[in-house]
């Protein structure tokens, strides 16, 4: 029994999703072969898919591929139709017009990230990929993440290589499927023939490491929307993560820099996602104003998601917005001092950990 | 706790749902490693049916299986002693996470891996990320299934390689429709239960994360705060181990069956804090106790030692004070302690151990784990090993 609970929609959100299925129908597939290196065989999972999807009568062509091969991707490319790329001013482009023109059912495209020369009807070639989409042409591609706009300043500092030409991250988000192309950093440095031993090997080793660690949370993200969407697209509302996601619960006086800075720590290990919540009290005092906009500058600064929320009770509130947002762990602070009438009726601690079921509870000594 | 460091070297393909192509990808690399004149065996393949994959076998050395008669009916299982006796290089084993039959050597199928291992022989095997300990209770949540077969964590840290072997849940789910991972009638059955788009992405996303996570722990120059910390315990500096901070975590144990969660909780996080971890249960004297409850105390300490915590028996007829001073002699951070049942909630004059705890820890962070598990009360750990 899956943690889910369907929701009805109103009449608008039926019309919307309608119109969006009907676009999605028209429009081509997007699969893109996410790798961290040259060598982990991207390309030669994108042919391989190409050769397979031939096999079993879909009209297959070739777009693009990199100018340098492997046996393995020559002995696929062997069987499947090449448009020829065009060469302008001596630099290979793929040839939009005559894909467009034949019109198979799926193109193959290596490279997203390469840059059409001037005169060109768009820019990059991630650009003519989403024209083959439009037109209904589905694509299948590959890319690494060096490649990807938004991780650019991260992997040059592990790589110290920069990248001029880059696809945006928004277009691997609206890929219909995206897959991590995983293998151990050893195989890439042997496959790309580019033996080495000693220091050297064991720095490119921690490199390589490293890039496929960032690939594999940036499958993970794609993956995590993707589940987001599918639940929002089923009016599911979801109970369950597979990604951590931390809630800080602030006051004026909570100790908040400790409880913020582990709140950082954790989500950091976890790779989770990091919200600090207050919930709006009235009638606070100018001191509790001023230490309390500390406290969310501290969040800020913590690159937390930062949130004011309104509700009568601020138990229920919180509960609630954690889980709308689907949170798995709440922090909140505990005084060692406590009023004489809560010794009869609970404290609003005590409450919170009651409502809070299927959500830890993380308590703070301040 | 020192692990003994076997000499063989153990990869996992990783994989999120039967018909990902863990096995194919494992034959795959075992056909690269014979024609780079590697000596490697086959010891354990599930063929399923699947002709691509078998096709894969071939050429490869296989060693026959054993036969065991189990009340009337006879399995097949591994044949560890036979593959020792071979010692070839590099051994192929299908499905690590496979519980044997009564009667053989060793109860789990990972032990026998353990045995090749020590013995020196390099091992490929296939898991699941829902086999995988520590995401017991998660994968509960997103699938609706309680999964029996379990691999420690620790296990999975051993390996010298963890790979995903990702396939997206569409393509999965024609696959299936293709009849290429079951017979047409199974393959129905698999799509109204495990098989729905939902469940696999998130299960797709956790195998994605457990991976980031073992390349993480396996890098060299790990970044970590306290990384230069000195041992606790005054055990012996062990370049290899993994890096600790100062954190410490302790998980209170009790007779109830929401202590297994509790513990694989505790435990995954201790992990990704790259903390201590210490389980107690707390016991007010051998005559205040019945049968019943002290021995469902043994059975989670023991499940706790399992996954390699440290876990001891305490005596003190105030729970909550006798915990809290434990915890604060041993320096621990971050205390663990099941959500009490709403039946436990108390009036006006008698508190739970929650609130007693967290009343007395002012010097600690108290972490109240969810109770995913509330309504299987039948959630037991698995029998002693």
């Amino acid at each position: 029994m899956p943690a889910t609970v369907p929701r009805k929609r109103t009449p608008e959100e039926l019309l919307q999703q309608a119109q969006a299925e009907e676009i999605y129908e028209r429009r081509g597939k997007l699969k893109v072969f996410l790798g961290y290196a040259s060598g982990v065989g991207k390309s030669f999972r994108m042919l391989d898919e190409g050769r397979r999807r031939y096999e079993r009568g879909q009209d297959v062509v070739v777009g693009a591929i990199q100018p340098k091969t492997s046996p393995e991707t020559d002995a696929l490319l062997s069987n499947l139709k090449v448009i020829p790329l065009k060469n302008i001013d001596g630099v290979p482009v793929m040839d939009l017009e005559a894909i467009l023109a034949r019109h198979p059912a799926v193109c193959l495209v290596d490279g997203m990230a390469y840059d059409n020369p001037p005169g060109s009807k768009n820019p990059s070639r991630w650009q003519d990929v989403e024209e083959l989409l439009e037109a209904g042409i589905s694509v299948i591609s590959s890319v690494n993440i060096q490649y990807i706009d938004e991780l650019r300043v991260r992997v040059e500092k592990i790589t110290h290589k920069s990248v001029k030409q880059t696809v945006p991250l928004s277009f691997l988000h609206s890929a219909d499927e995206v897959v991590i192309v995983d293998a151990p950093p050893e195989m890439c440095m042997t496959r790309t023939g580019d033996p080495q031993n000693g220091d050297e090997g064991s720095s490119e080793a921690q490199k390589l490491s490293e890039l496929r660690e960032i690939a594999l949370l940036l499958a993970a993200d794609v993956v995590d929307r993707q589940l987001e969407a599918y639940l929002q697209r089923n009016g599911i509302t979801q109970t369950f993560g597979a990604q951590e996601r931390i809630l800080v619960c602030v006051t004026p006086r909570a100790n908040a820099a400790a409880m913020i800075e582990s709140g950082r720590r954790n989500a950091e290990r976890f790779h989770g996602d990091l919200t600090v919540a207050y919930v709006s009290q009235p009638e606070i005092s100018a001191d509790d104003q001023a230490a309390l906009d500390r406290n969310l500058a501290i969040a800020r600064d913590a690159q937390a998601h930062v949130e004011l929320l309104d509700g009568e009770d601020p138990i229920d509130t919180i509960l609630d917005f954690a889980r709308e947002r689907g949170i798995t762990q709440i922090f909140v602070g505990h005084s060692a001092r406590e009023k004489w009438w809560e010794r009869l009726t609970g404290t609003p601690l005590d409450r919170l950990i009651r409502g809070a079921n299927d959500i830890d509870v993380r308590v703070f000594p301040h | 706790m020192a692990e003994r460091q076997p000499s063989g070297k153990l990869k996992i393909y990783l994989g999120y749902a039967a018909g990902v192509g863990k096995t194919y990808q494992m034959l795959e690399e075992a056909q690269e490693m014979k024609r780079q004149g590697r000596d490697i065996v086959i010891g354990y393949f599930e063929p399923h049916g699947r002709k691509d994959t078998i096709a894969r076998t071939d050429g490869l050395e296989n060693i026959p299986r054993r036969r065991i008669d189990y009340r009337g009916t006879v399995f097949e299982e591994m044949d560890t002693n036979a593959i020792l006796a071979r010692h070839p290089e590099v051994c192929v084993v299908d499905e690590f996470p496979h519980t044997n039959v009564p009667g053989s050597t060793r109860v789990k199928r990972w032990q026998d891996v353990q045995a090749l291992l020590e013995a020196g022989i390099d091992v490929l095997t296939t898991m699941n990320i829902q086999h995988l300990e520590s995401l017991n209770d998660q994968v509960w949540q997103i699938t609706g299934i309680r999964v029996r077969e379990t691999i420690p964590d620790w296990v999975m840290q051993q390996a010298d390689q963890v790979v995903m072997v990702d396939l997206t849940p569409r393509a999965l789910l024609n696959r299936l429709a293709r009849g290429v991972v079951y017979s047409p009638e199974k393959a129905q059955k698999a799509i109204e239960n495990f098989f729905q788009e939902s469940t696999l992405v998130a299960l797709r996303e956790l195998a994605l994360r457990q991976t980031a996570h073992e390349v993480e722990i396996r890098q060299v120059d790990y970044e970590s705060p306290g990384f230069l910390a000195a041992p606790i315990n005054g055990d012996e500096a062990d370049p290899s181990a993994t890096p600790r901070t100062s954190d410490r975590i302790l998980i209170h144990v009790t007779g109830d069956p929401s202590t297994v969660m509790l513990i694989r909780r505790g435990k995954r996080v201790a992990d990704y804090l790259h903390a201590d971890c210490f389980a107690v249960a707390i016991s007010a004297g051998s005559e205040s106790r019945d049968a019943a409850e002290r021995e469902a105390l043994e059975r989670h300490l023991n499940f706790a030692r399992n996954l390699h915590i440290e876990a001891r028996m305490l005596q003190g007829s105030d729970v909550a004070k006798t915990l809290v001073e434990f915890a604060r002699l041993n320096g621990v951070t971050h205390l663990f302690l099941a959500r009490p049942r709403q039946s436990q909630w108390p009036s006006a004059f008698r508190k739970t151990i929650v609130q007693q705890v967290v009343r007395l820890a002012s010097d600690m962070q108290v972490i109240i784990a969810a109770d995913r598990g509330r309504s299987h009360p039948s959630d037991r750990p698995p029998a002693p090993q």
